[in-house]
């Protein structure tokens, strides 16, 4: 009798080893390899089986071989006796293989025909469903009328887009044609509507920046169209110089260029076009002065005017220089200072070791003055919403203090910058002033000797400054609340009819100095009246508070903050700085060929470096910044 | 030899190309959709960039300290500027 089946590979030794102590010999069993893996029907494994054949005598024999190969998760199959049979089933076996590999191909056929048709469809399909699930989109938004037959919507439409309304819906009935026309109905609101603002694939990116940060109310101003200048433009001043800008530049020119492309589609279109308008970034990175910051573009692009500050042409001999290693040119000489540079940085400064000195304070400065030309033009900006609106009053009693505050304070700190840079000069360099001295002093109502005053007069003009500061917070806090309240009251005199049975409460409550929270609770029953001039008193001096403490501090914090500007843009020169020079320039020094061959990979460390942090890195916190000083 | 730097050249001269920019260009833009945007763009760029270049100029007008330069670069700039 015979035993067939297949077993695991891994298990033929334990098995053959069992099969022997347990059978002592009473068997023969044969072991073949199957010539290629099969997958195992239980865990879809691909595994070479190997095939056995076990013939043996007697039965008890034979169920202790069934029963071991139980064990081993052997698959017995049956094996015929006679050879006869035998020739039969391999027959039976291989007609059956052949009708199934015949039906496992046109199955795999009918499969690919059918794949092929969905193939042709599919974009078709998708398109229909997306369009569905959008009109299931907007009908959900519909309600049901009373009648419950046909659907309403209700809708914030711009004045100019009606006609076209009308127009689709009269169309869309048509199309459709159903007896029915849908129409739209203008219905009076007094609801505030939202804000519309329309934009274009390049103004899209900046004005989502600034609705990140709020969203204008309706009419108001809207101030993102000045971002589309002011945002590249602080961008190039912490990012500026020429090298670095022209790569971004370029980088961006290829994505604006490549927008259709579909590998670029995926990317979130903010970014697209946000880089599309750095574009901008770079006409500003040429157009400053950081010209000659990055060592390499120095090299490239020679200075082409003399420098301004030279050393004198009755020059010191070489042996003097030989003894000195380093001099300081000095303005006061004549010669050496040749009038100022006339675009951007001297580039000797570029080549001086207290380099530093100049530019930082220079750096400082601009960002100052910056800083508070751009905070200014904000604050004007809300002359815009003043006049639109017509609430005069908030001109004199909220533009006008907002306006003293800054520029007495800061706007002065402006001038000392201006005016030190025009009056004072190299002759009065030992004795010259500090303007951080002076502004200090200047808040703290002190002098200090050693610092010499920089006009006549300047320690009055500057109390007088800053008392006209202090007194134009207390306008700013309670100006527009109390004018608001005057007129509130003078109209109520004026309309006896008003019911002043539910207002009394709030008039005694502001009177006799109530808490908050008592007139807060009248206010908030009578505010349910559809008196439209019915104003919460207690909300408009809260925001007025609000608003002033928010604009004062934020005066004094947002200047300080736009240092950010001489920060990062010092930041990216030592960087650029020691990059060049601790890893492109060592691929210099050997000056032998073998130096050629040194330059390769000293120039992709170089160019790695280069990429990942001063462009990508820095990059990204040069925006970052610039949105934070736009905030 | 050395060439002065004049202040009032470059003063005109930008202040002009400027004024260009920002006062008379704005005229020309073409009826459309996005003038007044272009118009805004046109005078936020030239009061920025001459805003930046009077102050690049401004601080440099009257230097109250010279740079400092090595030996070997004083010689440098005398042999390349003379």
């Amino acid at each position: 009798s015979f035993v067939a089946g297949v077993i695991h590979p891994w298990r033929v030794s334990a098995f053959e080893r069992l099969l022997w102590r347990a059978c002592r010999g009473y068997l023969v069993a044969n072991f073949v390899e199957m010539p290629e893996p099969m997958e195992d029907p239980a865990t879809g494994e691909s595994v070479t089986w190997v095939i056995f054949l076990i013939s043996y005598w007697g039965e008890q024999i034979g169920q202790k071989i069934r029963k071991i190969s139980d064990c081993f998760h052997c698959h017995v199959y049956p094996y015929p006796e006679s050879e006869a049979s035998r020739v039969d089933t391999m027959n039976g076996l291989h007609s059956q293989i052949q009708d199934l590999s015949v039906v496992l191909e046109e199955t795999e056929q009918y499969l690919a025909q059918v794949l092929d048709k969905v193939v042709l469809v599919l974009p078709t399909w998708r398109v229909q469903v997306q369009k569905m699930k959008a009109i299931y989109l907007v009908l959900n938004q519909c309600s049901f009328d009373v009648t419950e037959k046909c659907l309403i919507a209700e809708v914030w439409c711009p004045v100019q887009d009606l006609t076209q309304v009308q127009d689709a819906l009269r169309q869309g009935s048509y199309q459709s044609g159903s007896s029915v026309e849908c129409f739209v109905q203008r219905v009076p609101n007094s609801e505030s509507p939202p804000t519309l603002i329309r934009t274009n694939k390049f103004t899209a990116g900046f004005q989502n920046i600034v609705d990140a940060y709020g969203v204008a109310s309706y009419q108001e101003v809207n101030p993102a169209p000045y971002t589309i200048i002011t945002f590249p433009f602080i961008f190039a001043i912490m990012f500026g110089d020429v090298g670095h800008g022209l790569l971004m530049f370029l980088f961006a020119l290829w994505m604006v260029l490549n927008e259709k492309s579909p590998s670029l589609r995926q990317a979130t279109n903010e970014v697209r076009r946000t880089w599309g308008g750095q574009v901008g970034s770079v006409g500003h990175g040429v157009r400053t002065g950081m010209e000659v910051w990055d060592p390499p573009t120095s090299l490239v692009n020679p200075p082409r005017s003399p420098p301004a500050l030279t050393p004198p042409c009755s020059a010191h001999s070489s042996a003097y220089l030989a003894t000195h290693p380093s001099l300081t040119l000095n303005p006061n000489i004549t010669g050496v200072f040749q009038g100022p540079y006339p675009f951007g940085i001297d580039p000797i400064w570029s080549l001086a070791t207290n380099h530093l000195n100049f530019l930082n304070s220079f750096k400082m400065k601009m960002s100052v003055v910056l800083g508070v030309v751009h905070m200014g033009f904000g604050v004007m900006l809300g002359v815009f919403n003043h006049v639109h609106f017509q609430q005069w009053h908030r001109l004199v009693l909220e533009l006008l203090p907002e306006m003293i505050f800054l520029l007495a304070l800061f706007g002065y700190l402006v001038f000392l910058i201006f005016y030190k840079w025009i009056k004072f000069s190299v002759a009065e360099s030992m004795v010259a002033p500090s303007i951080l001295i002076h502004f200090i002093d200047m808040f703290l109502f002190t002098s200090n000797p050693g610092n010499l005053p920089l006009y006549q007069g300047q320690v009055p003009v500057q109390m007088a400054l800053v008392v006209l500061a202090l007194a134009s917070v207390p306008v700013l806090l309670l100006g527009t609340p109390l004018y608001l309240w005057c007129r509130q009251r003078a109209l109520r005199t004026g309309h006896p009819l008003v019911a002043t049975g539910e207002q009394e409460p709030l008039l005694e409550g502001q009177d006799a100095g109530n808490s908050v929270n008592a007139t807060k609770e009248d206010v908030e029953s009578g505010g349910h009246s559809p008196d439209a001039q019915h104003l919460d008193m207690a909300q408009i001096f809260m925001h007025q508070a609000i608003h002033t403490i928010e604009y004062c501090l934020g005066c004094v914090s947002n200047t300080a903050s736009y240092l950010r500007l001489w920060a990062l843009s010092l930041a990216h020169a030592q960087l650029s700085e020691v990059l060049w020079t601790m890893v492109m320039r060592q691929g210099f020094v050997a000056l032998s060929y073998a130096g050629g061959l040194v330059l390769v990979p000293v120039f992709a460390a170089f160019a790695v470096l280069t990429v990942a942090i001063l462009l990508v890195m820095e990059g990204l916190s040069a925006f970052l910044h610039a949105l934070r000083l736009h905030w | 030899a050395m060439t002065a730097h004049s202040f009032a050249l470059p003063l005109v001269l930008f202040s002009v190309f400027w004024g260009l920019v920002g006062i008379a260009a704005p005229l020309f833009v073409p009826k459309g959709p996005n003038r007044g945007v272009i118009i805004t763009m046109l005078v936020t760029t030239a009061v920025c960039c001459y805003l930046f270049w009077l102050i690049a100029i401004l601080a440099q007008a009257n230097p109250l300290f010279g740079p400092q330069l090595k030996n070997e670069t004083v010689w440098y700039v005398r042999f390349l500027w003379e």
